[in-house]
């Protein structure tokens, strides 16, 4: 049987912080209600289409998943298991808001077989939390990080952004050497980037909040980098770092250009050469769904071209970089003979190194990582 | 045809500024004869060229036959021959004109006399024609039609008391434009017998009938199975048809002095039926041509370059393709060591250039890369030889140089006298030598300068533009050559040389222009992996530097969800914007660094 991976959308939140432009909502207790009802219709629509497959991994995301009460959680995964082969489940995450948890849900998480918990910290700064329109405090992390230990989780991540407003590489080194000590198996160790409609991305350009100039925000990565790795945290993919086994299997989904499908509102799934999106607003996913039709808004067919270039493109994240022969047995061409003049440019400019089995991004490459992959789109 | 009257003719011309609302009023008296209905108008008569409509400004003229029935009874033909409205196609306008024996003058009653009215007024003077004043748009609430009337007696010295107050957009008082040009201008003379002369007042190409050219019988008549003879060249065709335009074209028996038709006579090529020439009869020529064949002589050269990806023999095909339709246009291949293959193309002026630029872009979907313009400068070099330099690149160096000359020309601009100051200003700056200045009324200013026309090429009328808000207008003729002290002004990125950017400048600009030049570039190129620095350099000598800092960060959010296809949309997007790159040496260089040379932009 083949592997697939899962995502569940939730997307709903207390308030949206000004840095994101995932599609989520303010929560209300009759929208999440109807919702869950059409999430649980569209797990069920997949059911034929995924019988030859076995689930691999489940990723509850939001939005904040642990806003929503915790019998919604224990809904859909039940869904799920009465509807797929479960039966080499082996990686349940779900995300989840310090400032959103208590005792009793998490307890009920783990009774849900949930075992790996996701913590956007993103800084245990207050004032830079409350800058960037977190509803949570530093205390109310530490407060619940204990419970999650308590109750016996034993694979917990932890979100870190850097490059905040005003942040000092003081502040950001002092995060991150904190969360270290607390010995927790993986730290996803993010770059802000402004996104487009955030509201962050409209103070920066009417000049209302100050972010660290590049040479800054860089030297902020890799001082992290080498923190981490200085304490035994393996550096597996740009943004991510694990202790031995705790890779995130999910993510590596994506990153290996798997199949995943995604439930919910503006998911996105890839399946077969194709990757389709739903529907982002409710009504029109309620809609499908009311008539029993896969609530899909568009698609886009990955031809193998495409797929060569995306492979790469997702693949070199990782910093064990392309496997030679994994991408010869996959595409029964090698990859030197249809890429290798891109990847010899930018070994030149120092981009890029290469041997005789893999290739990866060198240091310098993973700050400038698009200027290879604009050479490998076809 | 035959048996009607040269009495009963009327030819004349339509002259304007721009925006004054002659293509307005030219269609209003095209509706108002019942030539076409208002509907069948915005089909047909305004179906020109978009950058016309965007522009605003007429540049291929057009010629209309009216027939209108006037108050005295009688039944005339109008023919109206439109005019182009820009200084760059000045020569055609002088062509029309001599087509006519009379022009309407529109003056907007909210602007008063403009620049390049006064210049059309020298032009039609010269031709003799009476002039018509039309005083138009006197429905909006700022009009001040006696100013103007008084304005234009004072400033061209013709009687505008009786004339008619229109609104060519509302419609109103047309049917006094067309007795005016009934009572006003003169009918047509020449004698029908003579051998024949006719001007060629315009000429196209069209794929299936070959050159079209437009014509004005002076003497005898024209008829098809004629020989007819172009006096400049002496080529000989066979008049296959001849006839007039109306709301098309309608073929008939002959046309005779005094008529104004078109004539097809299987010409391959406009060049060989220029503006200006004379047809005669081959077997009777008449013994002189009529005055004015002239080949018109490109003013402002650039390199027209394909653009990366793009085809050379593309861009060639496209500009043979306009060339045909556009005999003042010239264009030679050339080789740029930054840019590869293309041409050195001339142009009347810089309105030329740009319409010939954004039609390669439109009509034919290229994609090119423009050097900076330049005019035609002579050197005289030390071993005694003259050479014409209209590419910076192939000045010889500085040592082998006695002199060089730049090319003047008389400006004339009309402002508003609060803004003398900033005009008089602007034109010192520009090297501009004051030679008179006129008030043509209490706020209204002519002022006369010679001035180089590399300096009047480099964004001088958007400089113009921006200190007088809006209201200067400006006109200005080839004077003469005058010695200057110019250099060569060259442009380094990442330590090459870029032929594409050198420009030739007077010395006393040099630092100045470098300066703004390298800081130009410095926002248009984009950060690379390593810093560029971007010189201007006399010589060896390095003038202004600038860096363009190295890129420290490049990157994608986190792909988060599995959403690939949005990340690879911003890759997507980043990838066409490097189409749109030349490579020179390490460093890429967008297209529009090559125009930001030229952008007006002062501080």
């Amino acid at each position: 049987m083949k592997k697939i991976g899962i995502y569940i959308h939730i997307p709903f939140c207390i308030k949206k912080c000004y840095y994101c432009d995932f599609i989520s909502y303010p929560k209300s207790r009759d929208k999440i209600a109807e919702y869950i009802d059409y999430l649980l219709l569209e797990i069920e629509l997949y059911r034929d289409i995924l019988k030859d497959y076995t689930i691999n991994t489940i990723f509850i995301g939001g939005g904040t998943p642990s806003c929503i009460d915790e019998e919604y959680i224990s809904k859909i995964l039940d869904y799920i298991h009465k509807n797929y082969n479960t039966s080499n489940l082996e990686e349940i995450t779900i995300e989840a808001n310090p400032g959103t948890l208590s005792k009793q849900k998490l307890k009920s998480y783990k009774s849900f077989g949930i075992n790996r918990i996701s913590i956007g910290v993103q800084s245990l700064d207050d004032k830079l939390l409350k800058d960037i329109g977190r509803v949570h405090t530093s205390i109310d992390f530490y407060r619940n990080y204990e419970t999650i230990r308590n109750l016996g989780f034993d694979n917990v991540n932890v979100d870190l952004i850097f490059g905040l407003p005003n942040q000092t590489i003081d502040q950001c080194e002092t995060t991150l050497k904190d969360i270290i000590k607390l010995d927790v198996e993986h730290i996803s160790y993010y770059s802000l980037i402004l996104e487009d409609g955030t509201l962050l991305k409209k103070r920066y350009e009417e000049g209302k909040i100050d972010l660290p100039d590049e040479d800054k925000e860089r030297y902020m990565y890799h001082k992290g980098v080498k923190l981490l790795k200085e304490n035994g945290y393996d550096h597996y993919e740009i943004s991510n770092f694990s202790k031995r086994g705790y890779r995130c299997k999910h993510n590596l989904v994506y990153w290996q250009l798997s199949p995943y499908i995604g439930f919910g509102i503006a998911a996105h799934s890839n399946l077969d050469n194709r990757r389709f999106w739903n529907h982002v607003n409710f009504e029109n996913y309620y809609r499908c769904l009311k008539y029993h039709q896969l609530p899909i808004a568009g698609e886009e067919i990955i031809n193998r071209d495409m797929e060569m270039a995306e492979y790469l493109i997702m693949g070199l994240r990782l910093i064990e970089g392309i496997d030679k022969m994994k991408f010869y047995q996959r595409f029964n061409v090698s990859v030197d003979e249809i890429y290798g003049d891109v990847f010899r440019k930018h070994e030149e400019k120092g981009l890029i190194s290469m041997d005789e089995n893999c290739i990866r991004f060198t240091s310098l490459g993973l700050d400038l990582s698009n200027l290879v992959y604009v050479d490998l789109l076809p | 045809m035959g048996n009607r009257k040269q009495n009963n003719i009327r030819n004349f011309s339509i002259i304007a500024h721009i925006d004054h609302g002659k293509s307005t009023l030219a269609d209003r008296l095209i509706e108002k004869t019942g030539l076409l209905t208002s509907r069948e108008m915005q089909e047909q008569v305004l179906d020109s060229m978009d950058l016309e409509r965007e522009r605003g400004i007429t540049i291929k003229l057009k010629n209309v036959r009216l027939n209108y029935k006037a108050q005295d009874g009688e039944e005339y033909i109008l023919n109206l021959i439109d005019t182009p409205g820009h200084v760059d196609f000045n020569y055609e306008v002088s062509r029309s004109l001599a087509a006519c024996e009379g022009a309407l003058l529109i003056v907007d009653a909210t602007q008063g006399i403009e620049a390049q009215t006064l210049a059309n007024v020298y032009l039609a003077l010269e031709q003799d024609l009476e002039i018509v004043p039309i005083i138009n748009k006197i429905d909006l609430p700022n009009a001040r039609p006696d100013e103007v009337k008084k304005e234009i007696r004072d400033v061209i010295g013709i009687d505008a008391e009786e004339a008619p107050l229109v609104s060519a957009k509302e419609g109103l008082n047309i049917d006094q434009v067309l007795e005016e040009i009934v009572a006003k201008i003169p009918a047509p003379e020449g004698d029908i017998n003579a051998p024949l002369k006719a001007l060629i007042f315009d000429s196209y190409y069209d794929t299936y009938k070959g050159v079209v050219c437009y014509i004005r019988v002076f003497e005898g008549s024209i008829k098809p199975g004629m020989e007819i003879k172009m006096m400049s060249s002496n080529k000989s065709y066979e008049v296959t048809e001849v006839g007039i335009t109306t709301s098309k074209q309608v073929p008939v028996d002959i046309l005779e002095a005094g008529d104004v038709g078109y004539v097809l006579a299987s010409i391959k090529n406009v060049k060989d039926a220029r503006v200006g020439d004379t047809i005669t009869d081959k077997n009777n020529p008449t013994k002189t041509p009529l005055p004015g064949y002239k080949k018109v002589v490109p003013m402002v050269y650039c390199g027209i370059y394909p653009a990366e990806g793009e085809d050379f023999n593309s861009v060639r095909d496209a500009l043979e393709k306009l060339q045909v339709n556009d005999a003042s246009l010239v264009f030679e291949p050339e080789t740029s060591v930054a840019l590869g293959f293309g041409f050195r193309c001339g142009f009347l002026g810089l309105l030329h250039m740009e319409i010939v630029q954004e039609r390669l872009e439109r009509e034919f979907d290229l994609n090119i890369v423009t050097t900076a313009p330049s005019v035609i400068y002579r050197v005289k070099k030390k071993d005694g030889e003259i050479l014409s330099i209209q590419n910076p690149t192939n000045l010889p160096e500085e040592t082998e140089i006695e002199y060089m000359e730049e090319p003047i020309v008389s400006a004339s601009i009309m402002t508003p006298g609060d803004y003398v100051g900033a005009v008089m200003e602007l034109c010192q700056n520009r090297r501009g030598i004051f030679e008179n200045m006129e008030y043509l009324e209490e706020n209204r200013v002519v002022m006369h300068y010679d001035m180089p026309l590399n300096e009047v090429i480099y964004d001088f009328f958007d400089a113009l533009k921006s200190r007088t808000k809006g209201f200067a207008s400006l006109d200005y003729e080839l004077k003469g050559y005058k010695q200057a002290d110019l250099v060569k002004l060259d442009i380094l990125i990442n330590g090459e040389l870029v032929d594409a950017l050198s420009t030739i400048v007077h010395r006393d600009k040099a630092y100045e222009r470098g300066r703004t030049i390298a800081e130009r570039l410095k926002d248009e190129i984009p950060r690379h992996q390593f810093a560029v620095p971007i010189q201007a350099a006399i010589g060896s000598k390095i003038i202004a530097r600038e860096t363009v800092k190295a890129l420290r960060k490049d990157v994608l959010a986190k792909c988060y969800g599995g959403d690939i296809t949005r990340k690879k949309k911003l890759l997507e997007k980043q990838k066409e914007g490097k189409k749109r790159m030349r490579q020179i040496g390490a460093v890429e260089v967008p297209q529009e660094a090559f125009l930001a040379v030229l952008k007006y932009d002062e501080k």
